[in-house]
């Protein structure tokens, strides 16, 4: 059978050719997992593949007819359970564990008929923002592996720029989606805070997370909301979309308001960053958009709030690592001192450090301080995006405030790692949605710009990212891989 | 970053451990005490904020008591539920002794 060429294949061409007769499932399937096993022993990207399952689950698709999505691969974050299949969370303390039901976005997924190639590479439990503190060792950037590829989400980012799936799901948390989405060029949603249902999603924080999409472009970014966005009967939280998402086709965009809140980009953004950012506010202005100053006063105090409550949420969420249930154990002599051997042994140092904190600040005598005063500061940056969207139909930021930094420069620097989130995990706060598209490369490394609308605005969105992405006209293929070499 | 002074020593930081049921050695103990004072000198900048009259908001959504029909369905069996225990009983999960 011919080799099918998958290099910057998008799902919606996959899914054409599929439907088309061009190619099966079980061909195209077979063509990212001969990538995989030549790729990823470098880049890393993957913790787990298994190519008798997924050459039999396409072939079940070709069998039973490829329309719509169906027959296309897919590839989710190590975060997500699949039942049957080993579920790590990118933790040693989950070495082993096999879900018994799978997450409702990857039964969604299963629904219409995706295909799974793998489970993909994480910092532990989703706490960074370099899948360095992943148990199972680093991802390598597909642009340059002497570089991170973004996290917390750096292995879903990695295989869609490297080719080793068409799209994948990240979650996002404080940026675990659009940051490395960012730093691999890629296009990355965080849906409004209740649209995707976080059913069998292994928990972190659950006031701040969603599940994504990470795509090669914003069509297809749609394409994937639509199969996962919807309510739950399973998750109290998720109330589902208000309405369907559409396809967006690029255009101008006559009319539309832009706020910039320019008092946010002052200090701490890379120059590089800065001026594709300022090149992207030309092209709305080109395109027919007003730019409008906004303010959001209390975005910058979005860090030291997101470092209490996300740790606060966390240290409750991870007391059910106890060594009982599932996951590792290490044994004591009693109860207490296996609790402790096995949380001991089974957390990475980042885990740690942020139960420490969540625990602190939870703890007599601080929880006002700390974890009280931060959801005002949360209710704040809420009350900043309400006002702004009363002028504006949209945020624009910069994703990230540099380019994917090199391996190992900030493991030693927790609040450097963390400030790295500055522009979106205010987001988060906010539980209102952002798109991340690629921006152009600074110094051969993409850069991503962020447009973040007030809730339920994902259509809005996708609508201005197509815009952007046929103005910018970025190729999300890495110079290596061009040309079908690699 | 501008940050507060905040000062732990490392009774406290193993009295936190304590709480967060971790063991850890004193190396352990060492590095997060300089690194907890790091995080919370940052995180301590907003103490300082005249917010005191501002809801705080523990959850973005406006939701209230999303409930599905209270009908009975089949759920994961007893045997299901042991698969990943590290030290499952014919009925149950089995733990060291409780007290020392």
């Amino acid at each position: 059978m011919a080799a099918v060429d998958v290099i910057g294949l998008t799902a919606e061409r996959a899914a054409a050719m599929l439907r088309a007769g061009e190619c099966s499932s079980e061909e195209l399937a077979g063509a990212y997992l001969e990538r995989i096993e030549a790729f990823d022993p470098a880049l890393h990207a993957y913790l787990h593949v298994d190519p008798e399952h997924t050459l039999a689950a396409a072939r079940a698709q070709d069998q039973s007819g490829n329309v719509g999505l169906a027959g296309v691969p897919i590839a989710y974050k190590d975060l997500l359970s699949t039942k049957g299949v080993p579920t790590t969370a990118g933790s040693k303390i989950l070495e082993g564990f096999i879900p018994l039901e799978d997450a409702d976005v990857v039964a969604r997924g299963n629904a219409a008929g995706l295909v799974s190639l793998g489970k993909t590479n994480l910092d532990e439990f989703a706490m960074g923002s370099s899948t360095e503190h992943s148990a199972y060792g680093p991802t390598r950037n597909p642009w340059d592996q002497t570089r991170v590829p973004g996290g917390s989400s750096g292995g879903s980012a990695a295989v869609v720029a490297a080719g080793l799936a068409p799209w994948s799901l990240g979650t996002d948390t404080g940026g675990s989606i659009r940051q490395p989405a960012a730093f691999c060029g890629l296009v990355g949603l965080m849906p409004t805070y209740g649209t995707v249902s976080r059913f069998g999603v292994v928990a972190f924080a659950c006031s701040l997370e969603q599940v994504g999409p990470m795509t090669l472009t914003v069509r297809d970014c749609a394409l994937l909301q639509q199969v996962i966005a919807g309510g739950s009967e399973r998750d109290a939280t998720c109330v589902g979309l208000r309405e369907p998402i559409v396809l967006p086709e690029p255009g101008r965009l006559d009319g539309v308001r832009f706020g910039v809140p320019w008092a946010e980009l002052e200090d701490g953004v890379d120059p590089g960053i800065r001026e594709r950012f300022d090149s992207s506010l030309k092209l709305a202005t080109e395109l027919g958009a007003e730019l409008v100053d906004v303010e959001l006063p209390y975005a910058r105090h979005g860090l030291a709030a997101y470092y209490v409550i996300a740790p606060a949420e966390a240290s409750a969420n991870l007391s059910r690592f106890d060594g009982v249930r599932y996951g590792l154990r290490v044994d004591g002599p009693d109860l207490r001192s296996m609790y402790e051997a096995t949380r001991s042994a089974g957390f990475g140092p980042e885990v740690k450090r942020r139960i420490m904190i969540g625990t602190y600040a939870l703890s007599a005598g601080y929880h006002d301080a700390y974890y009280v005063q931060a959801q005002r500061v949360r209710t704040l940056i809420r009350r900043d995006f309400d006002a702004a969207f009363l002028g504006v139909d949209a945020i624009l930021l910069p994703t990230a405030p540099t380019t994917a930094f090199p391996m190992g420069a900030r493991m030693d620097d927790p609040l450097a790692m963390y400030a790295n989130d500055i522009f979106t995990l205010p987001v988060n706060l906010a539980g209102i949605p952002a798109l991340s598209i690629p921006n152009g490369l600074v110094e051969g490394l993409p850069s991503g710009l962020q447009i973040i609308g007030n809730a339920h605005t994902e259509n809005t969105l996708l609508r201005f990212g197509a815009a952007f992405e046929q103005a910018i006209g970025f190729d999300p293929v890495p110079p290596a891989l061009r040309g079908g070499a690699a | 970053m501008s940050a507060e002074r905040i000062e732990l020593g490392p009774d406290e930081v193993r009295h936190v451990a304590t709480l967060a049921r971790i063991g850890l050695d004193d190396a352990e103990v060492e590095r997060l005490v300089g690194e907890l004072e790091t995080i919370l000198g940052h995180v301590a900048t907003i103490s300082a904020l005249p917010i005191a009259d501002v809801p705080p908001t523990a959850h973005s959504l406006d939701v209230a008591g999303a409930l599905r029909e209270d009908v009975a369905k089949p759920g994961v069996t007893r045997e299901q539920a042991l698969t990943n225990a590290p030290d499952p009983s014919v009925d149950g999960f089995r733990v060291p002794p409780i007290g020392s």
